[in-house]
């Protein structure tokens, strides 16, 4: 009756795992080893990898093949009567020696990796790489850069709504730009919780910890786009923020850095622009759906018991100061952080957003938040 | 198991109570024993239920079963549920039944506290999973909750996970004392300590790293707690913390908490290896240095799990080093086992197929260990699946196997009934493949570069991950044969000698089968 449970069970599973395995053209039986990766570093990193897996191997083959020749000439049927030693000194002490010396012909090159890599020399060009729950920030130090990169695949794809693109889960809307052939410095840290930002192609995994600044530096020389995750877990989106980093010719990197400025100044201006309530809650929806959606959820409704709902909260229906204090400080002992990273512009129309929408503006006393109300909160207070 | 003769040859004037009362009140140490044992039986359903929610999330890309705030708690109480609720109370329990017939004592010293030490458990893990139905949901920050996301931004149940580890941990401080003092104080006249059976050794071990870490632990989750409620700021970056610190606490109970449980694997697999091989153990005594020295040295490597945390060079240099001297007194025991069958007398019982099994896939998990240790590679290992590959391979055809292949092993002498040999080799050959199917592929989607704990995955890991999937599901439902198989010898079955085993040696084999209630009253004469 089992062997015939199991006989049934195992077929349905092949079926099943032809049906299913049959349309992800995309999958790849050979992703069997770790990647060379593309700089100096991460080639040495792989050689010891390499290194450490043919010698443990060895060992690995070594031993077993001693055991399964035991099983085999060693049987009660073809050795009916046990040897009877229990032990042999001489034995002992070989292979307690033996490994050891192997343990150290391999922890001698690995040690000397390691030195190269805790290089701590400031780089041509420094960036500050800072964790948020769920995206990472990039502040280029010395161009006066600074953006968020949210991950950009398609919930509809998570959903399976639509068939997944080639870039599933590693695409991101903004990607970090980095010159050829100069030293980066990543200074990692992070906003709320510990997050980890790794770059497999460079051979980087530093945490990203709150209140800590780790440091990790790269040289490419190849142009191209690497594509990298973050290895902490961090909550409920951890498997959502995705590194992407696109490395290109100097010129190249020089025109990104002046455009990024231009874009800058252009969002300056708009701060001045007058808004309307619609114009605020368009841009403030696209706001929303990148920020705050993971928690607060698109239709407001919050997660019961973690995330309180933004729709009919007393906040956001009547108290407008209150909102937008809450957005730039955060609120104490609670997950939600402040958001003053965000420019005058966002932050008004998120808050206009989110009191307007889900039946708010009705249910409240519908006040507006242009960004001369985020300006003015910016402003000393005495 | 439970199954007790009372007209006996080394009959006494009482015997177990009836009814519920004998479990609830119960000192004897095989009935505690037979408690833990179940207990970590159940556990080990539900956790691997847990497991099997995973394992279909991953099934393909994309979300399909459960959100990814669900998929979180999942991770953690399956974590949880496996190491407290799972592995540890099956090595206490079959330390119970074991430690004081292998040494010739009548029962454990303190008896009373063996039956607290157990009942508080089941308390435990009703807090632990009724924190599923509160509202934000179970526990959400993967067993190794680091803070703050365990403190400032965990759901409310924290308070009531927290809780349930004190209880976990005292009940496993009681265990490990009740442990100590019965080798130290009720050894036979003539076991003295380097003539104990291996497995007494292991627990002794072992009782002495629970002794030591559990307490740390109980402090980091109050310092969590102090976080949480009390305004402290020992993790909170915020306010002067440092969330370094919890990770450097957590793991000085970590590592040794990983020793904890495979030390007693060790002590099983050398019983079962030598009985089977029908030949001596080889190198005993330096059996006892390795255990000895895995145990030590388990103390200073615990920043090996925090290599990515932005250690200054020399503590990563350090604790590389101190890592890989692991290996000699480990790869010690491997070749121990190895030397113990060569030219012995083999047969291959269920008991014998799953410690050979153990030796090799632990020796496997050993290995990539190894692997992890090296600094430079370990950036690129460190939390992808070759990582949860890695102590998959050490836990469950580690410990898990170890506990499969004990209960082969001494069930004949728990029920006096044999079970039943070809289920017992379909069950072997089932987890067998299972466990492999699920885990070697794990290494594959690792180097590949996928991170663990994640509950939807890039298209390029899709493949193994599958293989992955339907290797789990194998594994998981072959259990449920292992239920059956425990049940049925528990009603009946071909009846055990007092030997069991041909090549079986120590103190619980000259006993009758099953064990009577008390044993070695009058203490046995040691030859």
């Amino acid at each position: 009756m089992f062997f015939k449970f199991f006989k049934n069970l195992s077929k349905s599973l092949t079926l099943l795992f032809i049906f299913v395995a049959t349309p992800s053209l995309n999958a790849d039986w050979f992703a069997l080893n770790m990647t060379r990766g593309t700089t100096e570093i991460s080639n040495e990193v792989f050689e010891l990898h390499m290194l450490i897996f043919w010698i443990c191997v060895v060992i690995g083959l070594l031993v077993f093949s001693v055991m399964f020749y035991s099983m085999w000439a060693h049987t009660k049927k073809k050795n009916p009567v046990p040897a009877t030693f229990h032990e042999n000194h001489k034995l002992e002490i070989a292979w307690t020696i033996i490994p050891f010396l192997i343990l150290i012909a391999m922890a001698v090159p690995a040690s000397k990796t390691l030195v190269k890599i805790y290089d701590d020399e400031a780089g041509d060009i420094n960036i500050q790489v800072t964790g948020y729950q769920w995206k990472w920030q990039y502040r280029y130090l010395e161009d006066d850069v600074s953006f968020f990169a949210n991950l950009s695949t398609d919930l509809d794809e998570i959903y399976n709504l639509v068939p997944k693109g080639e870039n599933y889960l590693q695409e991101v809307d903004e990607m970090v730009v980095i010159p050829v052939g100069k030293k980066v410095r990543f200074l990692i840290t992070a906003n709320d919780v510990i997050h980890s930002w790794w770059m497999p192609a460079f051979a980087i995994k530093q945490d990203a910890i709150p209140g800590f600044v780790n440091t990790a530096w790269t040289v490419v020389d190849n142009p191209g786009i690497y594509r990298g995750k973050c290895t902490e877990l961090c909550g409920k989106n951890h498997g959502f923020m995705p590194i992407v980093v696109k490395v290109v010719e100097q010129d190249e990197y020089d025109e990104w850095v002046f455009n990024k400025r231009q874009e800058a100044i252009k969002l300056a201006e708009l701060t001045t622009k007058d808004w309307s309530t619609a114009e605020l809650m368009e841009r403030g929806q696209t706001v929303y759906e990148v920020n705050c959606v993971a928690c607060h959820q698109t239709e407001g409704q919050g997660i019961s018991g973690i995330f309180p709902a933004l729709a009919g909260s007393e906040i956001a229906l009547y108290e407008k100061d209150r909102h937008i204090e809450i957005l730039m400080e955060g609120v104490q002992g609670a997950a939600m952080n402040s958001f003053d990273y965000l420019s005058e512009v966002e932050l008004a129309a998120v808050i206009t957003y989110s009191r307007q929408a889900w039946g708010n503006a009705e249910a409240g006393d519908g006040e507006i938040v242009i960004p001369k109300d985020i300006v003015d909160y910016k402003e000393p207070k005495i | 198991m439970s199954a007790v003769i009372e007209n006996h040859h080394d009959d006494h004037h009482h015997g177990p109570a009836e009814g519920i009362t004998r479990w609830l009140f119960t000192t004897n140490h095989k009935d505690i024993g037979t408690l833990y044992l179940w207990f970590s039986f159940v556990m080990f359903l539900i956790g691997g239920a847990m497991a099997m929610v995973i394992r279909a999330e991953l099934f393909q890309p994309g979300m399909q079963i459960v959100e990814p705030e669900f998929y979180n708690q999942m991770i953690t109480l399956h974590g949880l549920i496996m190491i407290f609720g799972g592995v540890m109370p099956a090595f206490v329990g079959l330390a119970n039944w074991l430690v004081p017939m292998q040494i010739g004592a009548p029962d454990m010293a303190l008896p009373r506290m063996n039956n607290l030490s157990f009942w508080i458990l089941p308390f435990a893990f009703f807090i632990l999973l009724s924190s599923l139905f509160m509202e934000g949901g179970a526990p959400n920050f993967g067993w190794t909750f680091y803070a703050p996301l365990s403190t400032t931004y965990a759901p409310p149940s924290v308070t009531f996970f927290i809780f349930s580890v004190h209880i976990m941990g005292a009940s496993s401080i009681m265990g490990a004392i009740n442990v100590v003092v019965t080798i130290m104080n009720m050894r036979a006249p003539g076991v003295g300590l380097m003539k104990m059976p291996l497995f007494v050794w292991s627990w002794l071990i072992t009782a002495y790293l629970l002794i030591a870490v559990m307490p740390v632990l109980a402090g980091a989750v109050t310092m969590m707690l102090m976080d949480i409620h009390f305004g402290t700021s020992f993790f909170n970056a915020a306010g002067g913390g440092d969330p370094v610190l919890f990770q450097h606490i957590f793991w000085f109970f970590g590592h040794p908490e990983v020793y904890i449980m495979i030390l007693p694997a060790f002590g099983i697999v050398s019983h079962i290896i030598e009985t089977f091989s029908r030949k001596q153990l080889f190198g005993y005594s330096s059996m006892v240095w390795a255990m000895l020295s895995i145990a030590i040295l388990s103390f200073v490597v615990w920043a090996h799990h925090m290599f990515t945390v932005g250690l200054p060079l020399a503590a990563e240099i350090f604790f590389m080093w101190a890592t890989m001297l692991i290996a000699v007194p480990t790869g010690v025991k491997v070749f121990n086992w190895v030397a113990t069958m060569f030219r012995g007398s083999i047969t291959f019982e269920t008991p014998m197929l799953f410690a050979i099994a153990f030796v090799v896939l632990f020796t496997i998990g050993g290995l990539s260990g190894l692997m992890l240790a090296i600094v430079p590679a370990d950036f690129q290992y460190h939390d992808t699946y070759f990582v949860v590959a890695h102590f998959h391979y050490v836990l469950v055809p580690g410990a898990i196997f170890s506990i499969m292949a004990a209960v082969y092993y001494w069930i004949p002498k728990w029920t006096g009934n044999m079970y039943d040999e070809r289920l017992g080799k379909l069950h072997f050959w089932l987890s067998f493949i299972g466990v492999n199917v699920t885990f070697f592929p794990q290494h594959f989607i690792g180097l590949a570069g996928m991170p663990r704990r994640y509950p939807d995955y890039a298209l390029q890991f899709a493949d193994w991950n599958m293989v992955s999937s339907v290797g789990a599901f194998l594994f998981g439902f072959s259990q449920l044969l292992f239920l059956f198989i425990v049940l049925k010898t528990v009603m009946g079955g071909k009846k055990a000698t007092d030997q069991v085993w041909e090549g079986a040696r120590g103190l619980e084999w000259s006993v009758a089968s099953p064990a009577p209630y008390h044993t070695f009253s009058t203490p046995p004469k040691i030859n």
